[in-house]
């Protein structure tokens, strides 16, 4: 590997490794993984925050309203949502057809 | 009953905690059942713990430097290690607030490893820290084989499974030996909690962790964690696969505190295991024979957890 | 008063660590290391330390533990001696690369196999490259000074790493020696309480022991040898200071009558009292004859090496190991690396003794010297010898 390859100098490496930033992972978005994205159909939710629990990736927030909205910029297009939603409010839908 | 239990108040899915221990933007596979059960793990311990992470998928996923998912403090050492590393934490802050180097304020100390971790290489360095008797919750998260370094066969392995150390073949089934039953092993350090727990009973596992929090002394939980990439499952059925194993009676569901076992949820209408088996590549090679064994040792083994709840 | 008494090392050194007021030990029993962590748990359990004695079930637990407790804040300790410095080996080189500022004793013993509980320096050679600071103690004083000297530096911000203090089992850790146990009071100038820059806490929550990508690993890696090679200013700094507060000197390399010598010995630890007599009896029989010894091993202080030789025209380096298929011992090796190139550098021969409990008397001495003095003259055939071995 190149020495341009390096992200970061030895002498601006922090102290024994040690990561300073709580939750830096946040700066990765992790939502271009996806193939599929989850869209909730308002209509039928019943606000129960199932999608929210069971996301591996904590994508889901709750709005103003009571509605659970993730977030596309992490959202790994899993699945399981939609798959544990008891209302079958969410459906997965192909990236490319927004 | 242990007395610090006695103010314990469960999760409730209205109020749960907003707070997240763990921050996205991790590099968990997509429908990770691993990170989502120790996502439920932080959720119920709070802001006031100290994590002692095992090598392994978790700790792997969360820390590529210079990020961390972590938000709050965590070490990770080596593999096999975690149970003592969280010794020499918790002894330090025993000593640090002795001599009012710290406020009294009460810190949980957590270790998580692996199946791997838990069951194999690191049993010793826990039944060490079990018997001295730190106050410390263990989080063993299973996800039946040695995920991190590419699916090979662990302890935890369930009979039949096909991994790339157990793999079917001519004169083999693929895992030949019965998954080895880490929670009794635990029961038998006498430590005054122990308990099974599945991320698709979210409450339920956020409630055990929070009162093997709450005990002092050691306790251990042990929890189910499909991992889609190494069982050949898919990413969306991560926590239906979870349920199933509880609904199966493939992964049994109990508390043992102080010696006594109580079954979380008896389950009266069990489906069939091949239910359960059915859409994971490791066990898509099983005969009918081989789905009958394993229902019959299944049925035997849960037995045995409720008989020891009626005798304890 | 610091008062002067007659005591048992290992004793001495427990004495050391209650007056470093260590706050976490954690070990497992080993020969020839079990009296320091023995007089440490009663230490404790008379409540005349406090602190966390954690009697934990292996070795690697033991420094597993350290590396946690040390982490969270607290002053720590641990001990250890050969097959159990071997079962701690991965997590030694994971305190370093994590700067975590542990301080151990490694009463030094010979390895298996045949099993010998005797002394050499096998065990510590084997984790010569683990990136912890290194000093060998010579006698009972200065395992006691070496052990609060390794508390000053370790846990110095400017430093941060792990320190070893080596101490030769049973010749040094089972004998007992007219030592000066400091005073508390001076203990306490000398040693100012452990506060690291970075600790576990979650007021302030950090992430220790990340993996490292490609793109990171070679400059963490450059960090740590850094930093160990920075720390030489501090240890040396920390044994100035050692000296203004108790009164006595050390130094990187420590120099015997080395004064128009021509031959010198090179020698670590317990031995180096051994050859200085030997010294004095070739000086007294007018052979030009002196002795160098190395106090400080990591980080190897080559320039400090070269200006003590200067002047040495043969150099006989004892090594108490035995690197099976290397080219030469350990301490041969650094030597020959230290002296590749330069100008009148003296010629270097490579002698082991001393395995796995083997006297190196002073007729040992003289053999050494009498064959270096010839080998300068006519080269050996090998790149070292073993001294003492029977053939038949
Ligand atoms: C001493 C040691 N042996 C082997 C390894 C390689 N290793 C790292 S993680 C791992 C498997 C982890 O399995 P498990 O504990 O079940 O965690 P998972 O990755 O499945 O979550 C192995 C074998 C290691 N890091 N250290
Ligand atoms: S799981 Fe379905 S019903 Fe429940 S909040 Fe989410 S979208 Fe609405
Ligand atoms: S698809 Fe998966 S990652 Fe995306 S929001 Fe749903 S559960 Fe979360
Ligand atoms: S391999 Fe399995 S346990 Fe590991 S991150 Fe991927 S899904 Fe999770
Ligand atoms: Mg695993």
């Amino acid at each position: 590997m190149a020495v341009q390859d390096a992200i970061i100098g030895w002498k601006t490496i922090t102290h024994g490794c040690h990561v300073l930033e709580p939750g830096s992972t946040r700066h990765f978005k992790t939502g271009d993984w996806r193939s599929m994205r989850p869209v909730v159909d308002k209509e039928k939710c019943i606000k129960c925050g199932m999608c929210y629990i069971f996301c591996p990736d904590m994508c889901y927030s709750q709005t103003e309203e009571g509605y659970y909205e993730a977030n596309m910029d992490y959202c790994k297009g899993c699945g399981i949502c939609a798959n544990e939603c008891p209302k079958d409010a969410i459906t997965m839908v192909p990236e490319e057809e927004e | 009953m242990i007395p610090e239990l006695e103010k314990f108040k469960g999760f409730s899915a209205k109020r749960l905690p907003k707070e997240e221990g763990l921050a996205s933007g991790h590099r968990g596979c997509q429908g990770c059942g691993e990170v989502l059960a120790l996502r439920m793990v932080m959720k119920a311990l709070g802001k006031d713990v100290i994590v002692c992470s095992a090598t392994g998928c978790m700790e792997i996923i969360t820390s590529p430097y210079p990020q961390s998912a972590w938000n709050v403090p965590w070490i990770h050492v080596a593999f096999e290690n975690a149970a003592a590393v969280a010794s020499g934490v918790e002894s330090a802050l025993k000593v640090l607030r002795r001599k009012g180097k710290l406020p009294k304020k009460h810190i949980d100390v957590v270790a998580v490893g692996g199946d791997g971790a838990t069951g194999d290489i690191g049993l010793q360095w826990i039944s060490g820290a079990f018997e001295r008797g730190h106050d410390m919750v263990y989080v063993c998260l299973d996800n039946e084989a040695y995920m991190n370094t590419g699916v090979q066969r662990s302890g935890c392995t369930p009979y039949g499974a096909m991994t790339t150390t157990s793999p079917p073949g001519k004169k083999s089934i693929g895992q030949v030996t019965w998954k080895k039953n880490i929670p009794q092993i635990m029961v038998a350090h006498n430590i005054p909690y122990v308990a099974t727990a599945s991320p698709a009973y979210y409450l339920d596992l956020m409630n055990k962790i929070k009162k093997a929090a709450m005990v002092n002394g050691p306790a251990y939980v042990h929890i189910y964690s499909p991992c889609p990439t190494g069982w050949g499952s898919r990413g969306e059925k991560s926590v239906e696969y979870a349920r199933l194993a509880v609904e199966t009676k493939v992964f049994p569901l109990y508390e043992v505190i102080e010696g006594k076992y109580i079954v979380s949820r008896k389950i009266t209408k069990p489906k069939p295991v091949s239910e359960y088996l059915k859409g994971q590549r490791r066990f898509r090679h099983l005969t009918e024979e081989n789905i009958a064994y394993i229902q019959k040792r299944v049925d035997e083994e849960y037995e045995k957890i409720l008989r020891l709840a009626e005798l304890t | 008063m610091a008062k002067r008494v007659g005591i048992e090392v290992s004793i001495a050194i427990a004495e050391a660590v209650k007056l470093a007021q260590a706050e976490v030990v954690a070990a497992y029993p080993i020969t020839p290391q079990t009296h320091i962590v023995e007089h440490l748990s009663e230490l404790v359990a008379d409540g005349e330390l406090d602190a966390e004695f954690i009697p934990v079930e292996s070795e690697h637990a033991a420094l597993s533990t350290c590396c946690g407790s040390v982490a969270a804040g607290a002053r720590t300790y641990t001990a250890t001696s050969s097959q159990g410095l071997m079962l701690m080996s991965e997590v030694l080189y994971v305190a370093s690369g994590m700067r975590l500022p542990i301080v151990m004793t490694v009463a030094n013993r010979a390895l298996s196999a045949p099993i010998s509980i005797w002394n050499d320096h096998q065990d510590i050679m084997t984790q010569r490259d683990c990136g912890w600071i290194q000093t060998f103690a010579e006698n009972g004083q200065e395992a006691v000074d070496l052990t609060l000297h390794a508390f000053r530096v370790a846990e110095d911000r400017k430093v941060s790493l792990p320190m070893i203090v080596n101490i030769d089992g049973f010749t040094l850790s089972h004998v007992i020696e007219p030592i000066e146990l400091p005073d508390q009071a001076d203990v306490d100038r000398y040693l100012p309480p452990f506060k690291p820059k970075y600790k576990l806490d979650p007021k302030k929550p950090i992430s220790m022991g990340p993996v490292g990508i490609p793109e990171v690993y070679t400059e963490a890696r450059m960090a740590h040898d850094q930093a160990i090679k920075n720390a030489k200013r501090w240890i040396i700094k920390a044994w100035d200071e050692f000296e203004e507060v108790f009164g006595r000197r050390y130094n990187p390399v420590e120099e015997y009558r080395t004064e128009d010598a021509e031959i010198v010995l090179v020698t670590m630890g317990s031995i180096s009292e051994t050859a200085m007599t030997a010294v004095d009896k070739m000086r007294d029989e007018g052979k030009k004859v002196g002795l160098l010894k190395i106090r400080l091993w990591r980080p190897f202080p080559g320039p400090e090496f070269r200006k003590a030789a200067k002047g040495a025209k043969v150099l006989a380096v004892v090594d108490r190991t035995l690197a099976p298929g290397a080219s030469s011992g350990p301490v041969g090796e650094e030597l020959r690396t230290v002296f590749y190139k330069v100008p009148g550098a003296p010629k270097i021969f490579n002698f082991i003794a001393g395995l796995g409990g083997r006297d190196v008397t002073v007729e040992r001495f003289e053999e050494m010297v009498d064959k270096a003095a010839s080998y300068a003259k006519k080269r050996p055939k090998e790149l070292y010898e073993v001294i003492g071995v029977r053939e038949k």
